[in-house]
């Protein structure tokens, strides 16, 4: 599929969001809210049929909290970024994604783990590497008193 | 897990299931990991994969590296693909910066690539002969993996994590030795492979441990993101260098190898086949290596531009993505790994679901883990 004709789908399926072009392809910018009905639209729309979540990741911008996606379609070998904000820096939430790609399931384990994102409706939002009670070593405001030696 | 949680699936299990813990230091698991494996009998119900014993903080560390330092954390997570690591943050930093490196480094980088993907195939094949029980396997594959050590540890010192190639080339070139020993391999492996497949493959016994044990099927493929070997023994083409060639990979002409079984033996032939192809790549290329610098005129201080930037490659178990946030420092602003194995270990619970305890350890060799490379 060529770039052009991808924006455009994109226009059509995605009106009111702002679509940036990115590298070889397009980037979505979206708020927490309208992640899940955007999603769907992603995975099922036969035009579009994003059905390969490579990655997904999280970002503290100190005074909001991001999360970038990463999907590919396998039919029409598209790929298409997608950048998430989560306005409260307080106590980020957002709704979860992991009913729609299985390996989001475990990729949101881990964002919640190392940065405190929390994923609504998420079936076993447990730590994936640390233990309870620790904190969010990937925040930029994240200290350690113990484990850290001063030079 | 914390000790009150383990203790609910204790105590909320029905009749004549009880609880293995398998790991975290079993030798089956190559790595420090654990599955809370949960059995009816011989059968077993459900897998969890318990992580995080080697987690070191890459990511986190990397904030507060330069973008060269970084590379030498990278051949820390999966380090029998360390070559194929370190390329992605090089390629990234190239990427961004728009560097043209010399056709010399693109050829090395290929060789190097694919000579690591037949020593960690190697070190594949001859553990997992080993946790069904073929001793015999370990010898073999060790025995033929030290020469590709050689070869290595002849041009840059060091046998397992090199950290050769860097943003803008290599660290040093090849020893004037490289070609011919490489091609010797080759020759001598061409030998060798074919008695891999008299040793095990035909071997009625590891046929029936593998042959329709652990299947999944290309949609779960795709949406576990199951990639590599694994991805492509399930009918999904999923080769980053086919499908977006880096290096010198747009050059040389070679088959992505695809079965559609799913099963364990699926993922076994897909590696045995990729060695073949492998070879056919070096082959095209060891004698063509261009003349010219081992590296581009790069500044000492890297800052890359601002924005987001990524990059993927084929490492020997999958597809490795690096994506960095940058703001005009000279270090990374955020840093993450989309590692192959992280994605290829938590189908696990639904390939065993099923099957026998035994299988457990078929099944899980055959997905050619490396924990360093899921804990990070």
């Amino acid at each position: 599929m060529e770039k052009e004709q991808l924006g455009q789908l994109l226009n059509e399926c995605f009106p009111g969001f702002t679509i940036e072009p990115f590298r070889d392809t397009f980037r979505i910018k979206a708020d927490a809210a309208a992640v899940h009905p955007m999603a769907l639209i992603l995975h099922e729309d036969d035009r579009l049929k994003f059905d390969y979540l490579i990655n997904m990741y999280g970002i503290d911008f100190e005074d909001h909290f991001a999360i970038s996606y990463h999907f590919e379609s396998t039919r029409y070998g598209t790929t298409l970024f997608a950048e998430i904000a989560i306005a409260n820096h307080e106590a980020p939430s957002v709704d979860t994604v992991s009913d729609i790609w299985k390996t989001a399931q475990y990729q949101e384990r881990e964002i919640y783990d190392l940065m405190g994102v929390r994923f609504h409706h998420h079936p076993d939002l447990r730590r994936l590497f640390l233990e309870d009670g620790w904190g969010f070593p990937l925040r930029k405001d994240y200290t350690d008193e113990i484990n850290v030696i001063e030079r | 897990m914390q000790e009150a949680e383990l203790q609910d699936i204790v105590t909320s299990r029905e009749d004549g299931e009880y609880i293995i813990n398998i790991g975290p230091q079993h030798p089956s698991t190559h790595g420090v990991m654990r599955f809370v494996t949960s059995l009816k009998g011989e059968m077993i119900d459900s897998v969890v994969p318990e992580t995080g014993y080697i987690h070191r903080g890459i990511e986190k560390m990397c904030e507060r590296l330069t973008y060269q330092q970084v590379i030498h954390l990278t051949d820390r997570m999966d380090y029998l693909s360390a070559h194929m690591n370190n390329e992605a943050v090089a390629l990234l930093v190239e990427n961004a910066l728009q560097v043209e490196v010399p056709d010399h480094v693109k050829y090395i980088r290929t060789i190097l690539c694919e000579l690591q993907r037949i020593a960690s195939h190697q070190l594949w094949w001859c553990a997992f002969g080993m946790d069904m029980g073929a001793q015999t396997c370990y010898f073999y594959g060790l025995r033929d993996r030290e020469y590709i050590l050689d070869i290595f540890e002849e041009s840059f010192g060091s046998r397992l994590i090199h950290s050769v190639i860097c943003p803008g080339g290599l660290m040093n070139d090849i020893h004037p030795n490289f070609q011919k020993r490489t091609k010797d391999f080759i020759k001598y492996f061409r030998k060798k492979l074919p008695e891999y497949d008299q040793l095990l493959t035909g071997n009625i016994i590891f046929e029936n441990r593998t042959k329709g044990v652990g299947v999944l099927s290309r949609e779960d493929a795709i949406s576990y993101g199951f990639t590599g070997p694994c991805g492509r023994g399930s009918g999904f083409s999923c080769d980053v260098r086919k499908k977006y060639p880096y290096s010198a990979y747009d050059k040389v002409d070679f088959k992505e190898i695809l079965y559609t079984e799913g099963d364990s033996w699926a993922r076994y032939k897909v590696r045995m086949d990729e060695m073949w192809e492998s070879m056919k790549i070096i082959e095209q290329l060891i004698d063509n290596i261009p003349e010219g610098p081992f590296t581009a005129k790069m500044k000492p201080i890297i800052k890359l531009p601002e924005g987001e930037h990524f990059q993927r490659v084929e490492t020997a178990k999958g597809e490795l993505g690096v994506y960095v946030i940058s703001k005009g420092d000279k270090n990374p602003y955020r840093i993450h790994f989309r590692t192959p194995c992280f994605s290829n270990l938590f189908p696990i619970s639904q390939l065993c679901a099923g099957n026998k305890i035994a299988d457990l350890i078929a099944i899980s060799g055959s997905l050619d883990l490396v924990i360093p490379d899921i804990d990070r």
